[in-house]
């Protein structure tokens, strides 16, 4: 028989998890007050890339699937909103979210239900292909889509019209205003994919990345878990590319072609696909790593792919991987 | 109907033309895809820098021949640079080989796809850096050759050299995989490659020369294609799309299906921008997901 004071490894408690949680919550509300306004809007963006690595990183790092084809849902959501926009004259924020989910959530079951027939390589690479469908449509119908030149979106009103941003000073308040918001609808994300995870279909969805045909006989039928990660994945991802087409103010098909999606599978991996924090650190990251690139040098790509070839090679579970392998290293040592 | 008659001869015309066309873009594609297809072939490593080798192809060849211009050297000389772009990408590939991708053989096949990505995003900022932003032409080289006239209109020599080029480079990659030694060894290593070096092939030299050969062929590509289109930043980036086309539709590590998806890709593409130019590249990707849907392993695809 067990003895009671023996520490059960496989149920951890959430609850330090839940308090660090609420702590890193606590931190994001108050740290406006802390930082200038050019910091707030670079978190603003930071948050919202974490979202979509989160969305992706359901299928990478949960189902076993690498998909490079992530720029196809998060431009869905933004040009979703550009059209609403420009076509329906919509200006609510919370319009655009409960209109541009359901788009995001259809291109994504569309695209699943072809790409999930395969795996490994061949569902990259049709990633791939489909995203690039949208991007050259993006391209090609201009007098739609406004080509290269892309969509211009003004400032949404937030909180059914409540807020509305015009006349002096608007910027600064709607950065502010702003970046609570995706800070709200960051940690709505969080807990629902920490839910969507530990719940027993995020556990199917582990079975069948570690082994494909144990799940089978266990009679899970595969294709469908993956198709409905994909769909969930893909909605994450369109929801980031709709809360992040106000702040950027511009939509352009750039956010369609394929190497966005390299970078999303970048941050994912920058913040370590293996962990559930690691793709919100990584977009996190990511999105500061890139700004400061463009900052310092014309070659930017050159420093990314320099970061990104390294970290495969010296770090290849990423940031938290690195450090939760560094405190078990630690408390080891403590231990002896 | 002297008229009508007219009016037939100059249709014949343009259809020839647009079958030429086809057959010009069919060969760089042809280069790029087949040297993908092999890597994969033998390796199983997907290289997403390709379209990155086959532009410094491009810019390698059409510097070099504005040196050469520079220095005064007649037209006709021009042409023996073309392979120099294909050598010097070949070279970088044997270099690239042992330093980046031996270390990811056997890990997963996500690590692999990411550091050729990493290696893209080098690659293309390279180029800048070496190049600049502007375009780099090699215009002489085609104007070396003469313009020709069919049926009332006139069409570049030098496409036809590409075509020939083209050609030329199917059957000497034919002949090398299934007619020579080292291509026996290929096949094995593709195959198997525990058991290839079980028996004592120096699979790490097979590795480096496939991979070697994959990118002389996309810079061979580059290197041809250079002297009718200007080197452009982001070159790559779009032919490397194209080529996953083209070795979805025709099975990747096949090199038949690279032949046949080449093709297939060029002659919807030049019929795309005749007749449907807004969902031209649209339909070229739907073509391949129609394939992965119906015949996963692509027309000539096996694995």
């Amino acid at each position: 028989m067990m003895k009671p004071t023996a520490p059960a490894i496989t149920r951890r408690s959430h609850v330090p998890l839940m308090a660090a949680a609420a702590l890193a919550f606590i931190v994001l509300l108050l740290l406006p007050a802390l930082i200038d306004l050019y910091q707030v809007q670079l978190l603003t963006y930071g948050l919202i890339a974490a979202i979509a690595a989160l969305g992706f990183n359901l299928l990478l790092g949960y189902t076993g699937l690498l998909s490079f084809g992530h720029s196809a849902f998060f431009g869905i959501g933004a040009y979703t909103v550009a059209f609403l926009l420009r076509y329906l004259d919509i200006h609510s924020m919370e319009l655009y979210i409960l209109i541009g989910i359901p788009i995001a959530a259809l291109t994504s079951a569309l695209f699943g239900y072809i790409c999930v027939r395969h795996t490994r390589i061949f569902f990259g690479i049709l990633t791939l292909a489909l995203s690039q469908v949208l991007y050259s449509l993006a391209l090609k119908f201009f007098w739609v889509t406004g080509g290269t030149d892309g969509l211009r979106v003004a400032r949404p009103t937030l909180l059914a019209g409540l807020l509305s941003f015009q006349g002096a000073g608007s910027f600064q308040h709607f950065i502010n205003s702003y970046y609570y918001y995706v800070v709200v609808v960051f940690a709505i994300c969080v807990v629902l994919m920490w839910v969507i995870v530990h719940s027993p279909f995020g556990k199917a969805l582990q079975a069948i990345r570690d082994n494909e045909v144990r799940a089978r006989f266990l009679g899970l039928r595969i294709r469908h878990f993956r198709w409905a990660a994909f769909l969930i994945s893909g909605t994450f991802t369109g929801l980031a590319g709709i809360l992040w087409v106000p702040l950027n103010g511009l939509t352009t098909p750039e956010i369609l072609y394929w190497p966005f999606s390299g970078e999303i599978v970048f941050a994912a991996l920058l913040g370590g696909f293996r962990n559930f924090t690691g793709p919100i650190i990584g977009g996190i990251v990511f999105n500061y790593l890139k700004t400061y690139a463009i900052a310092t040098t014309e070659y930017w790509q050159l420093l990314l792919g320099t970061v990104l070839v390294a970290l495969v090679l010296v770090l290849p579970t990423g940031i938290v991987g690195g450090l939760s392998k560094l405190a078990a290293t630690l408390r080891g040592k403590e231990k002896a | 109907m002297p008229n009508g008659g007219l009016a037939g001869n100059e249709l014949l015309a343009i259809l020839i033309l647009q079958i030429l066309n086809s057959l010009f873009y069919a060969s760089v594609l042809f280069l790029i895809a087949a040297g993908l297809s092999l890597i994969f072939g033998v390796m199983r490593i997907v290289n997403m820098a390709h379209g990155s080798l086959y532009a410094i192809g491009a810019y390698v060849t059409a510097w070099l021949v504005g040196r050469a211009i520079g220095l005064g050297v007649a037209p006709a000389w021009l042409f023996a640079l073309i392979p120099m772009g294909a050598i010097a990408v070949a070279l970088l590939g044997a270099a690239i080989e042992p330093v980046l991708l031996r270390p990811f053989y056997r890990r997963a096949e996500e690590y692999q796809l990411l550091v050729t990505f990493g290696l893209l995003l080098i690659l293309e900022d390279v180029v800048r850096l070496l190049w600049g932003g502007l375009p780099l032409s090699a215009d002489p080289v085609m104007d070396a050759l003469p313009i020709m006239r069919i049926g009332g209109l006139s069409y570049p020599g030098y496409n036809l050299v590409v075509i020939g080029i083209g050609a030329t480079a199917a059957v000497a990659l034919w002949l090398v995989v299934y007619r020579t030694k080292f291509g026996v060894m290929l096949r094995a290593t593709s195959q198997d490659r525990r058991m290839a070096s079980a028996l004592g092939l120096n699979v790490g030299l097979v590795y480096v020369l496939a991979f070697a050969i994959g990118c002389f062929m996309a810079g061979l590509g580059g290197a041809i294609i250079v002297p009718s289109q200007a080197a452009v930043l982001g070159m790559g980036i779009d032919a490397l799309i194209l080529a996953f086309v083209v070795v979805v539709i025709g099975g990747l590590g096949s090199l038949q299906g690279a032949l046949v998806g080449a093709l297939i890709v060029s002659f919807v593409r030049t019929a795309g921008i005749q007749f449907f130019p807004e969902i031209e590249l649209a339909v070229l990707y739907l073509i391949a997901a129609i394939v992965l849907i119906v015949k996963p392993t692509g027309l000539f695809g096996t694995a």
